[in-house]
């Protein structure tokens, strides 16, 4: 009930004028960002966050705006998904099984306003689970020392490559490259510089949005000049037929059972380090179609194919939100990015703040509550415009799209030394993506790193020097076990459950073409 | 191949940040780890990645033809350059032919390109400069 009460306050802190604006703005913004190709909820705040910032919103304020394109962007995705059998980001892959066979048939609009129904359902439950859940990690989290932090720390690391990573020894290069990346700058704790090689700019060391912004929206931009003529996204517009565009009752009753479900298993998976919206919104998929698929019709068109992935991964990203909360440990790339976002506003996440900034957190979950029904108001009637978004060719939204870094980054510091650091890591980016490193951890070493080394170094001062405090409680050895498990567990099983997701995507491809 | 010169790469990269470990500078006050300690342990984890990707490596990724990646490279001393004039001529100026540049670079036909980088940062200007009172580089035209 404690829990209940909060949410009535935040939904006092949420429902002001300028918040249910910029929540507004924020989820139309970021169905737009999600449904255009190539650009998804991860790259879409990062290029968001420098301009929140420098608008100088409030941290309630900018957290409303950014959360609100984070869900956003996970409806958004599924537009093109459908449409153009192109996924707008990645936990949408699942959409195009049977989203597309759909549109092919004439029922684009169907396909279209059920996934939005079923995007709903799944975040509106995330979200309540999210009221429920995060409290009760808070009480766990609290209990928590300096040592625990750091096992912490290392298992988010450790799990981040997630159970789908193809090669754990990239993830591992990945996030140490990131921490090595937090390391430059003038040392917190004894005033010395590290790694700055007499640069001037470097003693604040590098700051975490710049590298972000390189990371994920320029290199981008790098990948869509590499390919351009290939001819992907282009050219094809939304020539098939929408249809009509609300689900009739009787449809929406026939898939109701499936989206209950699938939230549930896109939420836990969310919530666990490592899975992520991209494998709920598959396993959804796959439990779905081994426990209704009977008569074979999922790829082909079935409209619970089309409410399963996307209740799942809705379901996820709202999951994702109760390790970042909670914990300040994200379990997902979009998640790191708003954790950098409170970061950048000072706010440390975390049980604390569920403490010292009740209203932050609680304003931020009322405000996901209206976002929602603002989304699956915008998104059945309006769903035609979103369509319209689909023909701007990436040709031209591409240089917007490195414009707007820039600006974002100019605005922040003013200084051509940081414009200059996000071009370096703009190529770092496209050429760890060419050799199939994964960018998130080294997100996450960036903003980590030196919190994880601060939690270390006061674990060995509180215990005077000696190691074996690392492992001084039940709590430590635990989080040091799931870490190991969670770390070589990829190892075994990655290959195969990769294998089966690539194979069910052929499968269906071939009978579509 | 590509694994193994990247591997390599790391190891390099990863020794000579532990090389630059040890020449922190330690100052009078200090805890028990100290600043080396923690950067150290990292490059390590970075070293044995290095390694395993050396001896594992996975299959080669498609890189792109040399005249492509020449055009990234310029693709990317254009953004250098666009760095550095913006606060020489201005936002407006360089916007626009910086994300002309890029659009026509992209496959937009040359007039086009012009129009809509014009159109692209005065699209910008008026978004976040006039409506929501951001401070862009201002150039010798104040503007």
């Amino acid at each position: 009930m404690e829990s209940l009460n909060s949410l009535l306050n935040g939904f006092a802190v949420a429902l002001t004028w300028q918040h249910v604006f910029l929540a507004l703005m924020g989820c139309f913004l970021g169905t737009i960002i999600g449904a255009l190709p190539g650009l998804g909820p991860s790259n879409g705040v990062a290029i968001l966050i420098p301009l929140a910032f420098t608008l100088g919103l409030e941290p309630t304020a900018a957290m409303i705006l950014l959360t609100s394109v984070y869900y956003g962007a996970m409806y958004g995705g599924r537009i093109s998904s459908i449409l153009l059998n192109i996924p707008g980001d990645e936990p949408a892959l699942m959409t195009t099984l049977d989203g597309y066979p759909m549109a092919q048939q004439g029922r684009a609009g169907e396909a279209l306003s059920l996934s939005g129904v079923a995007s709903f359902v799944g975040a509106f439950f995330a979200t309540w689970g999210l009221v429920f859940l995060a409290p009760q990690l808070v009480k766990v989290a609290l209990l928590f020392g300096p040592a625990e932090y750091f096992a912490l720390f290392t298992l988010a690391f450790a799990t981040l490559g997630g159970i789908t990573s193809k090669n754990q020894a990239k993830a591992a290069f990945a996030a140490a490259l990131g921490i090595m990346i937090a390391m430059v700058g003038v040392d917190g704790q004894t005033g010395v510089p590290r790694f700055a090689f007499g640069e001037v700019h470097l003693y604040d060391g590098i700051d975490f949005l710049v590298a972000i912004v390189g990371l994920f929206a320029l290199s981008e931009v790098f990948l869509f000049l590499e390919h351009r003529g290939d001819g992907t996204g282009e050219g094809k517009s939304a020539s098939v037929g929408i249809g009509r565009i609300t689900p009739s009752w009787k449809l929406l009753k026939y898939c109701t059972p499936t989206m209950l479900r699938t939230s549930v298993i896109g939420f836990i998976a969310g919530v666990l380090p490592g899975a992520g919206a991209s494998l709920g919104s598959f396993i959804s998929y796959s439990l779905e179609k081994k426990m209704v698929d009977k008569e074979g019709t999922f790829g082909t068109g079935d409209p619970r194919g089309v409410a399963a992935p996307e209740a799942g991964n809705n379901a996820a990203a709202g999951g994702a939100l109760v390790p970042m909360l909670a914990l300040g440990v994200p379990g997902s790339g979009t998640t790191a990015v708003l954790l950098a976002m409170l970061l950048a506003l000072n706010i440390t996440p975390g049980p604390l703040l569920f403490i010292s900034n009740p209203d932050v957190v609680w304003g931020l979950i009322a405000a996901l509550f209206l976002g929602n029904f603002m989304l699956l108001a915008m998104n059945i009637p309006m769903v035609g415009m979103f369509v319209r978004v689909l023909l701007i060719p990436p040709r031209i939204l591409m240089p917007i799209v490195a414009m707007i870094s820039f600006v974002g980054i100019y605005g922040i510091s003013g200084s051509t030394f940081d414009l200059m650091v996000m071009i370096v890591f703009g190529l770092l980016g496209w050429v760890l993506r060419k050799l199939d490193v994964p960018l998130v951890p080294v997100i996450l070493g960036i903003l980590l790193g030196n919190n994880m080394e601060d939690n270390l170094r006061r674990a060995m001062t509180i215990s005077d020097g000696d190691w074996s405090v690392l492992l001084g409680s039940p709590l430590a050895i635990g989080l040091w076990l799931v870490s190991i498990i969670g770390f070589v567990l990829p190892i075994l099983l990655g290959g195969l459950i990769r294998r089966r997701m690539r194979m069910r995507r052929d499968e269906v491809g071939a009978v579509q073409d | 191949m590509s694994d193994r010169i990247f591997g390599g790469i790391g190891l390099l990269f990863a020794l000579l940040f532990i090389w630059a470990a040890f020449h922190i500078e330690l100052s009078f006050i200090s805890d028990p780890v100290g600043p080396r300690t923690f950067p150290i342990i990292v490059a390590i984890v970075m070293a044995l990645a290095s390694v395993v990707i050396i001896i594992k490596p996975d299959v080669k990724p498609q890189w792109p033809r040399a005249a492509r990646l020449l055009e990234i490279a310029i693709a990317a001393g254009v953004m250098v350059a666009y760095a550095l004039a913006l606060p020489e001529v201005g936002f407006l100026i360089a916007t626009a032919v910086a994300s002309a540049f890029l659009t026509w670079r992209l496959g937009t036909a040359p007039l086009w390109a012009l129009v809509s980088g014009a159109l692209t940062s005065i699209g910008i200007y008026t978004v976040f400069h006039l409506i929501l009172g951001l401070s862009l580089a201002r150039g010798p035209f104040g503007f």
